[in-house]
């Protein structure tokens, strides 16, 4: 066997060691599971084997299953002429007959005798069909592995843990317990697993096999039956229709419904499985589960998910847009101009990814301010146990923070985030340039000002670039590196390889107003103050993007990034456009606001109202003295596509004019960069579900009725009319 | 198609829904089977003669399981040849029952039915017989399923009836059931008897004549925590109804309808059965109705079901001299009244379940005999009544005197 190694100690116990060639992680391939099929068919089958210990040769268990495994089960149902959905149900129960037979080790059902003691041992994190596996097996052993984690994070991607453990789970901690691995992906350290009842045993790392196989040895046959397959099993909580149980199930769905805005099939469908297994016996209750599995990787919101979330965020992070030919060029020392939020935040990143930094500010106070902001972040790191003080007070030894520019010699890489003005950092760029070798990169942080222009106060374009950040830096995962007109590879390489320093997630784009996030967002706030303008009750445009999946309606959002940015966005913009800046009654609402000096939630007084602790209290109801509402309010859905459509258009604008290279990029940059509805994939995921054709048609209705901002782009126009799909269209280049 | 007549309806009286309520002590079958036989001696009826006796009751598990209504038929001695049915359309069963029975007769099946309800809350807790709609996370995702009490709150916040509002007709229903309490207005009321003949109960023991804004206005609004806190029914709400910015949650113990103990019996027939009988009518079923209607706001079935029966029988509002809405929570007739101008002065005029309770499958039979005893006492004509029903229904019976 290639995969899972087979070995028969002298005690009698199979050792079945899983080792995927190749890769650092253990992850669950075709082969991978019939190998595993194999192994414990042999354990199970040979006289000599007394007891079965399942492991890994790697420092972790597993990452869990190569979600690849879905497209191409889907592509070989297809080939061969089936429905998707008989291939999807088949494979899934294939998974539910293997952990059966674990689980059942060969023992008489009738009389639960004879079985084989089976004890999983993972050395570290288990995620997954990882943790699944260890749900069927007897008894669980963790090595004590400060690195380890455990949980089921199929939730985050789109699905739900679908090879049992959903069922075994809530079956061993009831739907309460099992709710955080299940609803929330929760991945835990060894201790919280244990507590929570996930795991047995932690064990010190090099007595973990020797652990398993003594408890696997000594194991008897009441040992090795589960709960749910002895005699007056109940679940814990009671089941739906016990007092207590009920309660649960009918909170639990106004809870997972509410929290997930009804966005989402994959919570509803695993809801759908735990409550109607809980109904039936086990074997029942797994067929019922592979059901609901088969349905929600149906869905093409999962399907997008997983493409978007997993497979292409990750394609990204490992390079897929880095030049091919440029050797490794990791950051070792990085100097940050600017210690405010953005630069203190920049510098915090950095120093915990191993970095060395420099943090430069006018003067030392200023400098200090922003090493103190770091320092805090860092102490609340080490209240949350998220790092040990050592660790701590050695990140704080790498970080210099002063007004001298000669403390950038010998950085590689500087990261400009000084005021947004151009002439400050033209001196900026001079005086750090000035003390730095001639390789290293000069990178802005900017967020409105053009690249290719700022990229003139350099000795040398080539080695410029945009590194945008977004605020807060160490919550959010996207990082938007912008080329200017003469950027060369080596800074787009240097860029990246910064970026994956940082464990972000990098997009690459092209210079242009607002990059890519930006310029897709703004519109969303503007549609909603245009909206406001005309009438269209508040909550209705707030509730409406929340059930689009959006983390915060655009007038919340307008509050939280303060009116009077919005105010100088607006200011800016139109000076920079002229004439050709387009109308919108919007602006007068944002003018309104700002003159009455609402400026959102730091003033406490904005779209909303704030009690003195600065939290919301309601909508503010003035605003409808100047613009009150209209007696007849539009559906929902317009609301929805209105607001759905001034970000996804632009997108669409962003990949005509090559300000968008990749559609991968945009898509996982939207998702990551602005929350843009995970649930669709990102913007070019939600084109290609609902069918560019009716996108189209979407667009000329509201064109119609609101404006030409609604206009299908020529390039949306064409996908729809050659009947192509964003997606099919980027993957036959790709094959091209 | 056959008239269908009322020739008779009583109702026991509504007893506290607690082991403290006098009730408390009378199983079901046999609350059930007093209703039948006080029918019975009212109208001195030959029981053999009944096509069928349809009973409405909600929560049906345990002593209120397995077919209550041939379990009462056994237990009041009447003759084996009568069957049983047990009917459940949630609060309106009791209606529907006498609905289904006028149909019954109308379609030419047999032509003297007995229908009418029972419900032993303090014995048989609401809720206790489960159900799908808010625990199968498919039906209950679909369908925004919230508890009645959040969506008697949204209508109230939809539709602007204010804490006060609801307050104030929960204190006028007080006011009002205490006067016909008093007055002795409820013909159709019996007495509850054991079985040596001692009175039991003899009046409604819920209503509470000294509510006032002040003693209501010291409750606590009941759903507040389960909407806005644990488990958040208000986002669910508002899913459905995106332009509610929050739910302003007004409903509390004391102007919802109370728990109690009750059940009621009315006996229909056709003109022909009437004479065989004996018996004079006292009204004509001039129209049934019933209705689906939105789920996750759940009460506004009176509304859309009460223009359904309108068209059905050629009539309009202002045909209708006395309405009885049943009181659920004080939004419920108050959006009734709202939509249709339906003058408070014609409306549930001697109070209703939030003075005198809401014995869940008996409510709809009794409000039917409030009507009838109204309009004789009023010397009214025409009475529309009308039920909003859990899941998003509604039913309605119109009647007329005769």
């Amino acid at each position: 066997m290639a995969i899972f190694n087979y070995k028969v100690d002298a005690d009698g116990v199979a050792v079945i060691s899983w080792d995927l060639p190749g890769a650092s992680m253990n992850v669950m391939t075709e082969e991978g599971i019939a190998e595993i099929d194999a192994a414990f068919d042999k354990a199970l089958g040979d006289d000599a084997v007394k007891a079965i210990v399942l492991t890994s040769a790697k420092k972790d268990f597993a990452g869990g299953m190569d979600l690849k495994i879905l497209g191409r089960a889907r592509a070989a149902a297809e080939a061969a002429g089936r429905p998707a959905a008989e291939a999807i149900f088949e494979g899934v129960m294939r998974m539910h007959r293997l952990l059966r037979k674990i689980e059942l080790a060969g023992m008489d059902f009738k009389t639960k005798k004879g079985g084989k003691p089976v004890a999983w041992a993972a050395p570290g994190t288990a995620a997954g069909i990882g943790l699944e596996l260890g749900l069927a097996c007897h008894r669980r052993f963790v090595a004590d592995n400060p690195k380890a984690k455990i949980g089921l994070p199929e939730i985050l991607v789109g699905i739900f843990p679908g090879a049992g453990g959903t069922t075994r789970l809530v079956r061993m901690l009831g739907v309460m317990g099992a709710s955080p691995f299940l609803f929330e992906g929760k991945m835990m350290a060894p201790k919280a697993a244990k507590a929570a009842g996930a795991i047995d045993e932690i064990v010190a790392p090099d007595d973990l096999l020797s652990a398993a196989k003594a408890w696997a040895l000594s194991a008897t046959d009441a040992d090795i039956v589960k709960p749910w397959d002895a005699k007056g099993y109940k679940m814990p909580g009671g089941a739906p229709y016990q007092p207590a149980g009920f309660m649960t199930m009918a909170g639990g769905i106004a809870m997972i419904h509410g929290r997930t805005q009804g966005a989402y099939p994959a919570p509803k469908a695993l809801m759908s499985a735990i409550y109607e297994g809980a109904l039936v016996d086990f074997d029942t209750a797994i067929r019922i589960e592979a059901r609901w599995m088969t349905n929600v990787m149906l869905e093409p919101s999962s399907a997008a998910m997983i493409r978007s979330l997993f497979l292409n965020k990750e394609a990204l992070e490992k390079g897929a847009v880095r030049p091919k030919d440029v050797p490794e060029m990791k950051v070792k020392k990085l100097g940050v101009l600017g210690a405010g939020m953005m630069g203190a935040g920049i510098a915090y990143v950095s120093l915990r990814a191993g970095i060395d930094v420099v943090l430069m500010d006018r003067d030392q106070a200023a400098a200090d301010k922003g090493l103190a902001t770091i320092t805090g972040l860092l102490d609340s790191d080490v209240k949350a146990k998220r790092l040990t003080g050592e660790a701590r007070d050695e990140a704080l030894s790498r970080v210099t923070a002063t007004p001298d520019y000669k403390a950038l010699k010998g950085a590689d890489l500087i990261v400009e985030a000084v005021f947004e003005d151009a002439g400050v950092k033209e001196k900026v760029t001079k005086l750090a340039e000035a003390e730095i070798p001639e390789d290293a990169i000069f990178a802005t942080n900017t967020s409105t000002l053009p690249i290719s222009e700022l990229a003139k106060a350099s000795r040398n374009a080539e080695r410029f670039i945009g590194i945008h950040f977004f605020s807060p830096v160490h919550r959010m995962m996207l990082v938007e590196i912008i080329k200017g007109e003469k950027t060369g590879d080596e800074a787009v390489a240097k860029a990246l390889d910064f970026v994956r320093q940082l464990r972000k997630t990098p997009i690459v784009v092209n210079d242009a107003r607002f990059f890519y996030a930006n310029r897709c967002i703004i519109p969303y706030g503007g549609e909603a103050a245009r909206m406001v303008a005309e009438g269209v009750e508040p909550a209705l445009i707030e509730n409406a993007a929340k059930q689009l999946g959006f983390p915060l309606g655009p007038l919340q959002l307008g509050d939280e990034t303060s009116i009077d940015l919005a105010e100088k966005i607006m200011r800016a913009t139109k000076e920079g456009m002229g004439k050709d800046y387009p109308e919108n009654p919007g602006d007068d609402v944002v003018q309104a606001l700002f003159d009455a000096g609402r400026l959102g939630r730091k003033t406490r007084a904005g779209y909303f109202d704030y009690d003195e602790n600065g939290k919301r209290t309601g909508l503010w109801r003035g605003i409808h003295e100047q613009f009150p509402l209209a007696e007849v309010q539009p559906d929902v859905t317009e609301v929805q596509h209105r607001l759905m459509l001034t970000q996804v258009l632009e997108a669409v604008k962003a990949l005509e004019e090559g300000v968008l290279e990749d559609i991968r990029e945009g898509d996982v940059g939207a998702i990551l960069g602005w929350g843009f509805a995970p649930w669709s994939g990102g913007p070019f995921s939600w084109i290609d579900m609902l069918g560019p054709k009716e996108v189209v048609r979407i667009c000329d209705a509201l064109a119609q009725k609101h404006g030409a901002r609604f206009s299908a782009p020529k390039l949306l126009r064409d996908v729809a009319d050659r009947g192509e799909s964003f997606y099919g269209r980027a993957e036959a280049s790709n094959a091209a | 198609m056959t008239d269908v007549y009322i020739y008779d309806a009583v109702r026991s009286p509504r007893g506290k829904g607690k082991a403290d309520g006098s009730l408390h002590e009378v199983t079901a079958v046999r609350m059930a089977a007093n209703a039948l036989n006080e029918l019975k001696s009212r109208t001195n009826l030959d029981d053999s003669l009944v096509e069928d006796v349809i009973l409405g009751c909600v929560t049906g598990v345990g002593e209120q399981g397995a077919c209550l209504a041939r379990s009462a038929v056994l237990y009041a001695g009447w003759d084996q040849s009568v069957p049983g049915l047990h009917i459940n359309r949630f609060c309106a069963s009791g209606m529907e029952a006498v609905n289904l029975a006028a149909n019954q007769i109308r379609g030419g099946a047999g032509d003297i039915y007995v229908a009418g309800g029972v419900e032993m809350m303090s014995r048989v807790p609401m809720s206790s017989d489960g159900g799908a709609l808010a625990v199968d996370p498919y039906l209950a995702m679909s369908s925004y399923f919230a508890p009645q009490g959040v969506s008697a709150d949204l209508i109230a916040t939809k539709y602007g009836f204010s804490r006060d509002d609801v307050d104030a007709y929960a204190v006028e229903s007080q006011k009002r059931a205490a006067k016909a309490r008093g007055e002795g207005r409820f013909t159709s009321l019996f007495t509850v008897r054991d079985q040596n003949g001692l009175t039991i109960l003899d009046h409604d023991e819920f209503i509470r004549p000294e509510t006032s804004m002040q003693t209501l206005g010291a409750l606590k609004p009941s759903f507040k925590d389960m909407g806005e806190v644990m488990p958040g029914f208000d986002k669910v709400m508002m899913l459905r109804y995106p332009e509610v910015e929050r739910v302003n949650h007004v409903h509390h113990a004391g102007n919802s309808s109370g728990i109690v103990d009750g059940a009621a019996a009315v006996l229909i027939g056709s003109k022909e059965a009437g004479e065989r009988l004996g018996l004079k009518p006292r009204a004509r079923i001039r129209a049934t109705a019933r209705i689906g209607s939105e789920p996750a706001i759940m009460l506004t079935g009176p509304v859309p079901v009460t223009e359904k029966i309108l068209a059905a029988s050629g009539m309009k509002i202002g045909d209708i001299d006395l309405f009885e809405v049943n009181e659920a929570f004080a939004a419920v007739p108050l959006l009734f009244m709202q939509h249709f101008g339906v003058d408070h002065g014609v409306a549930n005029v001697n109070g209703g379940a939030i003075a005198m309770g809401h014995p869940l499958g008996a409510t709809g039979a009794m409000i039917i005999g409030a009507a009838l005893d109204e309009m004789e006492r009023a010397d009214k004509a025409t009475a529309l009544a009308t039920l909003c029903v859990a899941g998003g229904m509604g039913a309605a019976t119109i009647i007329e005197r005769v």
